[in-house]
């Protein structure tokens, strides 16, 4: 066993290069460091091509990039749920019209039943509206997990029909109209100048997140110590810190960097008695709610994930089903759990979309399912189960938003656009296969 | 069959309560009787094998005690008491622990995942205290395989002796009574069995019961006290394996045929 161990662990440590010896320091997966370069090669490969055929390079814009983050919110929101699934060995094909059921209810509460309760302009209706979508939500996903769990129907198949169903559903429901307008208040949710929080919160949010950074690492380091586990070196430590939170800094720093445009500032200039300056008046954005709703959603997913019981048998399930039944674990209420995480998460998206929309189009989220489950299997979900994470997955969904947005930018049509958006699927995966297979 | 000191070992033991006693368990699967009345018991500190062909019913019977299946019929007993084994929490609660044929990893897991499934260690908030679980794993993996340092690695990229350490690790590390092994050396090389066969003879002298299924007559007879043979879901006879030979064996494996050193079970030939 210890001539096995010897073979299989020196000759990597011989050819090891100071980049390699880095990653093993900072224990940092090199996954991850394969995306964040993807990443970056995909910005600034549009920009370049921007400046190139259009002569101006629009992508690494504030306004661009800023535009990309609200885009990608609702599809990565999503797509956390879904690695759950995936990671299960199931498949969630109903998220698209779950969302487009959940925004027409929505929309109907607020615009049709709820008046009847409430005077009109109460924020009551807005927040019932809100709050029951996203428990119909949850109850629909617990629907399809119950069906998954104990009828033996396979999940592509109850989420197919559900697809089906819910889009059905919503077409009844909204008697094939689009539901407007919606609150003015909840409409905020959406986004835009209005729905953004502005410089001074946007730094608040950064500075409690490297807060947090610095935190979990010394948290870390306590924890490791309590029972005297080797530790990383102090030096790597720090440079993770550091690496981090010029990350987080960086994006507040980009999303304070995106003004309000003219109209709008002199719109508020007007109604809040400003006169505007000769210079202009320049009032930032800031993160835009929808962002926010991701960034939380993707760390309270991220939580669950690593640090529940849950989170530790949904892996645990995808790797080895019977092994997990014969540790008596109810691998039954993890599958409905899950499920019911996925449809509470639609319905977050559906707040989100609707919101945006100000709005309930009965077409909401179509295709919708395709682009999540496409995100996550980008973000290194593997659909035989067992692998992903949620970072992957928001990150696999911005990869995909920059493309897309960055060939619309460079004036590709939309069938051009789905052209290369499959062949980027497939080509994500196949690249992913390769690493899994050199790493073993 | 020079087991000498251990049959007499088993011997003076037998004076007390079994540790373990299934009485006439029946268990069928779609009319086919799987186990057919079949009684089988264990003492503290004793290995009983349990042979048969494939299909006998031997992994059906111990998946009995494990709780994997629910009987048909039949009583199981530990300490003489009678207990009721619904599912895999009871009987873990009963101190039985089995090592499954193919192990039952969850192989994208790393060690210390694997070894807590089911039983997470949580910290003072109710999340996964993966230090502590960790700290343990080291703890145990070091006392059965001392070269192992793989603890941050998923178990598909271990050996199969190092998940075949994990799997045991897992059983022992909770305070196990009865330990089941079904063919715990079947994908293990010769060093590797060796040091199962070193692990199992250390348990049992930590007065550890073992039921091992096993198709290696060898391995059998170099580490069980006793033989109970199965064929066609019934018990044909148990025997010390210090007072049979390997043909006396197979032939009740094969044909049925009880050795006179041999109590006969109900699947035994007729005279």
């Amino acid at each position: 066993m210890s001539a096995e161990a010897s073979t299989s662990q020196n000759p990597a440590r011989e050819v090891e290069g100071p980049f390699r010896r880095l990653l093993r320091a900072t224990e940092v997966d090199t996954r991850v460091v394969g995306m964040v370069i993807a990443l970056a090669v995909i910005w600034v490969g549009f920009d370049i091509a921007g400046k190139l055929i259009t002569g101006n390079g629009l992508f690494l814009t504030p306004r661009n990039l800023w535009n990309l983050l609200v885009q990608t919110s609702s599809i990565s929101v999503m797509a956390t749920g879904m690695v759950l699934i995936i990671v299960m060995r199931h498949i969630d094909l109903s998220v698209g019209s779950v969302l487009g059921f959940i925004a027409v209810v929505i929309a109907y509460l607020q615009v049709y039943f709820l008046p009847h309760f409430f005077v009109a302009g109460s924020p009551w209706i807005w927040i019932i509206a809100m709050i029951a979508g996203l428990i119909i939500g949850s109850i629909i996903g617990a629907i399809h997990g119950a069906l998954v769990a104990y009828t033996g129907i396979p999940s592509f198949i109850v989420t197919l029909s559900g697809l089906m169903f819910w889009r059905g559903a919503a077409f009844q429901i909204a008697s094939g109209e689009t539901i407007a307008p919606l609150d003015p208040t909840y409409a905020l949710i959406g986004g835009g100048p209005y729905g953004s929080i502005g410089a001074f919160w946007s730094w608040v949010v950064g500075i409690v997140a490297c807060v947090g950074v610095v935190w979990g690492l010394r948290n870390g380091r306590v924890q490791r110590n309590r029972f005297h586990f080797p530790l990383r070196p102090i030096w790597a430590e720090i440079l993770v810190g550091v690496v981090m939170c010029a990350a987080i800094i960086g994006t507040v720093m980009l999303v304070n960097s995106y003004y309000w445009p003219r109209g709008v500032i002199n719109q508020y200039a007007a109604a809040h008695n400003i006169t505007v300056p000769p210079e202009g008046l320049f009032i930032a954005h800031g993160f835009a709610m929808p962002v926010l709703i991701a960034l939380a959603v993707g760390l309270i997913m991220t939580f669950v994930t690593n640090r529940t019981l849950f989170g530790r048998y949904v892996y645990a399930i995808g790797g080895n089903p019977e092994a997990v039944e014969l540790a008596g674990i109810n691998t039954k209420k993890i599958t409905i759990m899950a499920f019911t995480i996925m449809g509470l998460l639609a319905a977050v998206s559906a707040v989100v979309a609707t919101a945006r929309l100000n709005a309930a189009a009965i077409a909401l989220g179509t295709t919708d399912e395709l682009y999540v489950i496409a995100a996550t299997v980008i973000g290194g979900t593997s659909l035989a189960g067992g692998t992903g994470t949620v970072f992957g997955a928001i990150f696999g969904a911005l990869i995909m938003w920059s493309i897309q947005t960055g060939m619309t930018l460079l004036g590709f049509d939309t069938p051009v656009l789905q052209m290369t958006l499959g062949v980027v699927l497939s080509f994500a995966v196949w690249l992913d296969h390769v690493y899994r297979r050199r790493m073993k | 069959m020079t087991n000498t000191s251990n049959s007499v070992a088993a011997a003076d033991q037998k004076a007390g309560t079994p540790l373990v006693e299934m009485r006439e368990i029946s268990i069928a699967f779609g009319g086919i009787k799987a186990v057919d009345h079949a009684t089988i018991d264990l003492y503290p500190g004793e290995v009983v094998g349990l042979l048969g062909h494939n299909g006998a019913g031997k992994t059906t019977l111990i998946k009995v005690l494990s709780g994997a299946y629910q009987r048909d019929a039949g009583s199981i007993h530990i300490n003489g008491e009678q207990v009721d084994i619904n599912n895999p929490r009871d009987a873990k609660a009963q101190g039985i622990e089995t090592i499954y044929q193919n192990l039952a990893l969850a192989d994208n897991l790393d060690a210390a995942a694997n070894l807590y499934i089911g039983r997470e260690l949580k910290t003072k908030f109710g999340t996964l205290d993966d230090v502590a679980m960790e700290a343990a794993t080291r703890g145990v993996m070091g006392r059965l395989n001392p070269n192992f340092r793989r603890f941050k690695e998923p178990v598909k990229a271990l050996s199969g002796g190092q998940r075949q350490s994990v799997a045991i690790a897992r059983a022992i590390n909770f305070n196990a009574r009865i330990l089941i092994m079904d063919e715990p050396t079947a994908a293990l090389g010769p060093a590797e069995t060796a040091q199962v066969g070193e692990l199992i003879k250390q348990l049992k002298s930590e007065g550890i019961g073992i039921f091992l299924i096993s198709h290696d007559l060898h391995d059998v007879f170099d580490l069980a006290d006793r033989v109970t043979v199965m064929k066609n879901g019934r018990v044909v006879g148990t025997v010390k394996t210090s007072e049979v030979t390997h043909d006396e064996v197979l032939g009740m494996i094969i044909a049925g045929k009880c050795p006179p050193s041999a109590i006969p079970g109900p699947g035994a030939l007729a005279h």
